[in-house]
């Protein structure tokens, strides 16, 4: 019995790890090939790798509120990168007059953080809004059944707005004290927009990670996590700190939206936030589900592999036309990732009730 | 339910039965059409039908169509041959399924005189069958893909378009890169949409023909928004011209980064139709100053009164370049009508499907909005025979975006048109 | 009576917010002004001034749920006061639009139409009835007063006048808005005299007033009378017997009723019927790796598309052809290589469970649609071109061009996908498969071969989903990568948990309500996806275990249920 239960296993595991050796192999030859052809200047992998760590820190945000979610209510909030186009799509509004009546000139800083206010304010309340409507009331329920509701308030968010602001493509001004201007460092030029974008993600993870740790708030959710109901008994409001959750996951998004329009200002429409929901959702995933740094750094892996793993590794593999085959290759390497550590970079063996 | 639904239906039809039995009887018209005849009452009204796609983020294309259908029939004063002309629409949609369901919607309402549709050439593939089963004709606006008109591909009778095909503006849009701009290397990028693999292949074929040389045929997807990378294998080899046939946002992305990466100081960037649309300058910013769109060119008198009709209606200005070729074809439709039209003493239409295929089949010589048309048949040589092909290649041109059009000024200034 | 109310008014402002947030909210998305253009019933009553009064209607009816014990002057007030309150929002949203778009000054910074689209001016004039500002908010207030009543008196009515009420209204209202749909079944099945029929119905989509009140008096009378309740008092009070040869003629006429189907509907509600069937199948299919297995799979769509490409490639006459196989010949071999890739794309993900299983298998499916996409591949699949040219299936020499013939080889399938589900989840491989669902280490330890198992259920999914996507490449001719969207993964999951996860007949209420239902209201276009992501959450939270649980479950459930209130009766005692 003992022997035949070792055989099963030993030939599954022994393709997988054929399948790893391969990929590796291929991935190797991929970058040697690339290197080899020294067809890109260092200057211009420079330019991608921070392109990259910019994009990698808006779906940073945006996993963490996916991670968060998932650690206390174990559910994937489908709708969350529609959340974050509400308030990408709000605040053009707001950054379009602003730089009509010229105060986005004069007050650069101001206007920015207003914006994030603003885009904060309404990606937190929709959030909250479609916790209380859609996800509340099946505490309980097969885990399906909040999915489905989740796929259902996507839906719903992305063509309410459509209704609301229409379906033409908007655009955040440009920021003149931003436009044009490069920071260089050791011979490169990197955009001041993708800077700034980085650094000011990077804060806001910092300060999330701190309230976690630090404050009272952040304790009773990491409480409600382990065990809702110890956390109830210890005098916990379980569905007061869930709320809290969401309201934190969408400010964070809301203000991804902003720092998007900042790095990135075109193409800000109803439907802008499926395809980072999803990568954001990869992210969150590599880094091991429900884990917080590990949504971090599944983000910014997740943006730089983007930005540079096209060229660097299937171009050197001869595949004609790569930069359309950037999203399966973002996914290939996350099932890649997952064959070698089935819980995600940072995740823990997962038991059955949590995965 | 079924039982009581079944009694209702049953009560209904004897007291529809009882008044159609006291109504007139219809004159005596024998129809010697070949396909059939549509026999419209005094008080029936010409019904056509679009298939143009409402939803989705092409859906600018459907609303250019539709306003210019509108506007042709108001042009009739909403009648024609005492009839009130009524227009009702599917959404095609911009794919294939969505193309035939929205034709066997059409197809099931024998009322219908003719369709205009569809905008995607993938939803008019999937819907010609079933169209011109139904004996109906359809007349398309701004199907680009060469093969709907070629015999043995997927043409059908009762099929026909009044735009240019990607073969003209490809060609245009290489001629133009290699004789004007004088570029010797080229770069192309698509967007996986049939329409602009279809575009930068005859872009691409036609420029290698005129001896320039292409450096990188690149692809992105519908939804990117990260271009730096294509941008920067583009580079890489330093093209004279960027021809990217694609739509927004993907095209604002384009543009927008290509000052972001080193290489790039020197390329022209040339888009195409999908991207004439008056909202790109702005929000493509000010890297757009200076670059080409190639697309459908109309003027004239006719034309200017026909955008202050559009001003007038709708406020504003056609969001894509396709609205003359609708007006053109609903036009042609509603001739074909009155010219095949039996009209008895009382008023009553009778429409022979047949013979609106072959009034349609027989135009040329027509002038429309968008210059000449002839729908008759064509010898392309190694490529086919086409059928119900109208344009004549004419309506087409490249623009130039400059620092006005940034400002709000729409359409910009043609550069260049073949004929010159 | 005053006292009631007084002592209920913050019940009764609860719900009026309730129903003004509803009206506002329809009103700014546009859903009234859009669809005030289409008319319902002669040209008075529209479909936008249905959804403009939902709000008020459904906060009468909440109010009148709140005031079961009172009197019916006091309800009826209540539900005046709470439907009038209600139009509260509406009458701000109105001086908004005449203050800030209307009046608005041009050389301001801040236009509210260009962010808010609907706050138009042809919104302020449907709001107001073209009856000028004053008056026509006067009106709105009493009209929306008045919708309080109605919604009161679908709850207060007596019995037998509220389901005649009820009955009437839900007729007139239903036929209005699926005119096209009603009038195409009366011209299919009254050949020549259906059209004149249909112009006594209908004036283009609305129903004539004379036929809506004709409607109205009939249906109304049929509630009355309570037709369908004294129907089943009938068939229970039959002995057993009866009751079994009453059972079978229903199947066979149910049978006879679904061959005939497409030939009484017409064209296009045969193509709706062959979409419907389509994800049926593919429903059944999914239905055995989420609903039996418990892996929840979000790349079914790769599948579909394995399945389509196949028939594509192996039987197109265009440039891409491999091979001169016919439709019948090529159908094993699409279903071979659905399999094949069940097990291929099962394999890598063996090991993982959960939400890591879904974001692969997520992201499985759009791999695939990028490969077909793509230049690389373009001379196997045809890249962003497609496979063109792809011949019908021919049956005895007769082409089966159209959607009603089609229609049938979907039912086949369907009916085959049932018969195979049927038959495993009753066998030692279905119970194998729903002990893992339950617990996967307890069934590894109880000697269950999970390897084989899992991939058993990825790959005998995958064939109905090749199959069913075969059968939509050789109906379309033509097959584009775009067409393999993550959207289809998505209806073919919701359709399945809307039905009932695991339930048999549940995937055929699912198909008809998420697919059925959106195709037949083709013509609310843009807002069709709106509609289908609240109709995703309101039929969740009302009916959490879908609307035909499996038997299984529902037993499961219904211990857990007496188990917990078995507890709770311990705990209090």
């Amino acid at each position: 019995m003992l022997k035949q239960y070792f055989d099963r296993f030993s030939w599954v595991d022994f393709f997988l790890r054929v399948f790893q050796l391969a990929a590796v192999v291929v991935i190797i030859v991929g970058i040697f090939n690339s290197i080899g052809a020294a067809k890109y200047t260092s200057g211009q992998w420079v330019t991608l790798v921070f392109a990259g760590l910019a994009q990698g820190s808006i779906y940073a945000l945006i996993a963490l509120g996916y991670t968060l979610v998932y650690g206390i209510l174990l559910m994937i909030n489908f709708a969350h990168g529609d959340v974050y186009m509400a308030g990408a799509f709000t605040a053009v509004f707001l950054a379009n007059s602003m730089a009509a009546s010229g105060f986005l000139a004069t007050h650069p800083v101001w206007a920015v953080l207003l914006l994030i206010l603003l885009a904060a304010s309404v990606s937190m309340v929709l959030n909250v809004v479609v916790e209380r409507v859609a996800y509340r009331p099946l505490r309980g329920a097969p885990r399906l059944v909040p999915l489905i509701t989740a796929i259902g308030a996507s839906f719903t968010i992305e063509y309410t707005f459509r209704g609301l602001y229409g379906a033409e493509f908007q655009s955040y001004p440009i920021i003149p004290a931003l436009d044009g201007q490069y920071w260089n460092v050791a011979g490169f030029a990197i955009p001041y927009t993708q800077i700034v974008v980085l650094v000011a993600a990077i804060l806001l993870m910092a300060a999330l990670f701190f309230f976690i740790e630090r404050t009272k708030i952040g304790k009773a959710m990491r409480a409600v996590s382990e065990d809702k109901e110890v956390a109830r008994l210890m005098g916990i409001d379980v569905d007061k700190t869930i709320m809290i959750t969401f309201a934190i996951g969408g400010a964070l998004a809301g203000a991804a939206g902003v720092f998007n329009g900042i790095f990135r200002p075109q193409g800000v429409f109803f439907f802008m936030g499926f395809i980072p929901g999803i990568k954001a959702f990869t992210a969150a995933v590599l880094g091991g589900i429900g884990n917080i740094p590990g949504a971090m750094v599944g983000g910014l892996f997740l943006g730089v592999f983007e930005a540079i793993g096209p060229n660097l590794i299937l171009e050197g593999l001869g595949i004609p036309a790569v930069n359309q085959l950037r999203d399966a290759f973002a996914f290939t390497i996350l099932v890649l990732i997952l064959i070698f550590r089935p819980q995600g970079i940072f995740g823990e063996r997962l038991s059955e009730t949590k995965a | 339910m079924s039982k009581r639904l079944f009694v209702v239906f049953s009560v209904l039809m004897v007291v529809g039965m009882l008044l159609t039995a006291c109504g007139p009887k219809a004159a005596a018209f024998e129809c010697t059409d070949a396909v059939g005849c549509l026999d419209l009452a005094p008080d029936e009204p010409v019904h056509l039908a679009y298939m143009l796609t409402i939803s989705g983020a092409t859906a600018f294309l459907g609303e250019d169509s539709k306003g210019a259908i509108e506007i042709a029939m108001d042009d009739r004063g909403g009648q024609i041959l005492g009839h009130d002309i009524v227009l009702t629409g599917e959404d095609s949609g911009c794919n294939a399924e969505g193309g035939q369901t929205a034709a066997t919607k059409v197809a099931s309402d024998p009322t219908i005189v003719g369709v205009i549709g569809t905008n995607c050439s993938s939803a008019a593939t999937a819907a010609i069958d079933t169209i011109s089963d139904a004996g109906l004709v359809m007349i398309s606006s701004s199907n680009t893909a060469p093969a709907l008109t070629i015999e043995g591909e997927t043409w059908k009778p009762g099929y026909y378009r009044v735009c240019h095909t990607d073969l003209f503006q490809g060609a245009v849009a290489a001629e133009f890169a290699y004789n004007e701009l004088g570029a010797r290397t080229t770069a192309t990028i698509h967007d996986g949409s049939p329409y602009a693999d279809q575009l930068q292949a005859v872009y691409a074929k036609r420029f290698v023909e005129l001896g320039g040389e292409v450096t990188f045929a690149g692809a992105i997807n519908v939804g990117d928004t990260d271009m730096r990378t294509v941008l920067t294998t583009v580079a890489a080899d330093g093209p004279d011209v960027l021809y990217f046939p694609i739509f927004e946002p993907e095209g604002d992305f384009i543009v927008a980064q290509s000052s972001e990466i080193a290489g790039l100081e020197n390329t022209t960037l040339m888009g195409a139709d999908g991207l004439l649309a008056d909202s790109f300058p702005e929000n493509a910013g000010p890297n757009s100053v200076g670059m080409y769109l190639s697309g459908p060119y109309v003027v004239g008198d006719a034309y200017e009164a026909f955008l202050a009709k559009w001003d007038a209606k709708f406020g504003g200005v056609p969001p894509s370049g396709f609205h003359a070729f609708a007006y053109d074809g609903t036009n042609i439709i509603l001739d074909a009508v009155e010219a095949v039209a039996v009209v008895d003493e009382d008023g009553t239409l009778h429409i022979g499907r047949q013979a609106m295929r072959d009034y349609m089949s027989n135009l040329s010589g027509y002038t429309g909005l968008t210059g000449a048309l002839d729908c008759t048949d064509k010898d392309f040589g190694e490529i086919g025979t086409s059928h119900g092909d109208c344009a004549t290649g004419g309506a087409l041109g490249i623009f130039e975006l400059g620092q006005a059009e940034l400002d709000g000024n729409w359409p910009p200034p043609a550069v260049y048109t073949p004929g010159q | 009576m005053f006292n009631t109310l007084q002592e209920k008014f913050p019940l009764i402002q609860k719900f009026a917010l309730l129903g003004g947030i509803v009206a506002i909210y329809l009103t700014a998305v546009g859903v009234v002004i859009t669809f005030s253009l289409r008319n319902l019933i002669g040209t008075f009553v529209s479909l936008g001034h249905v959804f403009l009064v939902l709000g008020a209607v459904g906060a009468g009816v909440l109010i009148a749920q709140q005031f079961k014990d009172e009197d019916d002057a006091s309800t009826y007030v209540a539900g005046f006061l709470t439907g009038a309150m209600s139009s509260v929002s509406l009458i701000l949203f109105n001086i908004v639009v005449q203050l800030f778009v209307v009046q608005a000054s041009e050389e301001g910074v801040f236009h509210l139409r260009e962010m808010f689209v609907n706050f138009s001016p042809d919104s302020l004039a449907f709001l107001t009835f073209g009856q000028g500002f004053l008056f026509g908010n006067v009106l709105l207030f009493f009209l929306f007063g008045l919708m309080g009543l109605l919604g009161v008196s679908f709850i207060r009515l007596p019995e037998k006048i509220r389901r005649g009420w009820i009955n009437g209204l839900i007729w007139v209202f239903s036929v209005g808005l699926f005119s096209e749909n009603v009038s195409q079944v009366i011209r299919e099945l009254f050949k020549y005299s259906g059209t004149s029929f249909n112009k006594i119905l209908f004036t283009q989509k609305a129903l004539n007033p004379v036929a809506a009140i004709v409607l109205f008096a009939l249906t109304f009378a049929f509630g009355y009378m309570g037709i369908k309740t004294a129907t089943s008092q009938k068939w229970a009070a039959m002995p057993v017997e009866k009751q079994k040869t009453g059972r079978i003629v229903i199947t066979v006429m149910a049978v006879i009723f679904v061959a005939a189907l497409p030939w009484l509907v017409g064209l296009f509600l045969s193509q709706a019927l062959f979409i419907i069937g389509m994800y049926v199948m593919m429903g059944l299919g999914l239905n055995i790796v989420v609903g039996y297995a418990g892996l929840l799979d979000l790349g079914y769509v790769a599948f579909f598309a394995f399945g389509a490409y196949t028939m594509g490639i192996l039987t197109t006459t265009g440039v891409l052809g491999r091979s001169d196989l016919n439709f019948w010949t090529a159908l094993p071999f699409a279903m071979l290589v659905g399999v094949l890739w069940g097990v291929l794309l099962g394999f890598p993900v063996l090991r993982m469970r959960g939400d890591y299983l879904a974001i692969v298998t997520l992201g499985f499916g759009e791999i695939i649609r990028i490969l077909a996409l793509s230049n690389w591949l373009a001379p196997l699949g045809g890249g962003a071109q497609g496979v063109l040219h792809i011949p019908q299936p021919e049956f005895f020499g007769l082409s089966m061009n159209s959607p009603q013939a089609m229609y049938y080889l979907v039912v086949l399938g369907a009916v085959l996908a049932a018969f195979v589900t049927i038959r495993l989840r009753d066998s030692r491989l279905g119970r194998q498969w729903m002990a893992m669902r339950e617990d996967e280490d307890v069934a590894e330890a109880m000697g269950i071969n999970l390897v084989q198992t899992k991939l058993l259920a990825f790959s005998i999914g995958a064939a109905f989903s090749a199959l069913a996507g075969s059968i939509f490449a050789a109906r379309l001719g033509n097959i584009f990568p775009h067409s393999f969207n993550i959207l289809i993964s998505i209806n073919a999951l919701a359709l399945i948990i809307v039905g009932g996860l695991g339930s048999i007949p549940g995937v055929v209420v699912g198909a008809i309500i998420l697919i059925g239902l959106p195709e037949m209201l083709r013509e609310f276009a843009e807002y069709r996806l709106l509609m289908y992501g609240i109709l995703l959450i309101i039929m969740m939270i009302v009916k959490p275990d879908g609307f035909m649980p499996e038997a299984r479950r529902r037993q499961e459930i219904k211990d857990e249920k007496d188990f917990l209130t078995e507890q709770a009766a311990k705990s209090e005692g």
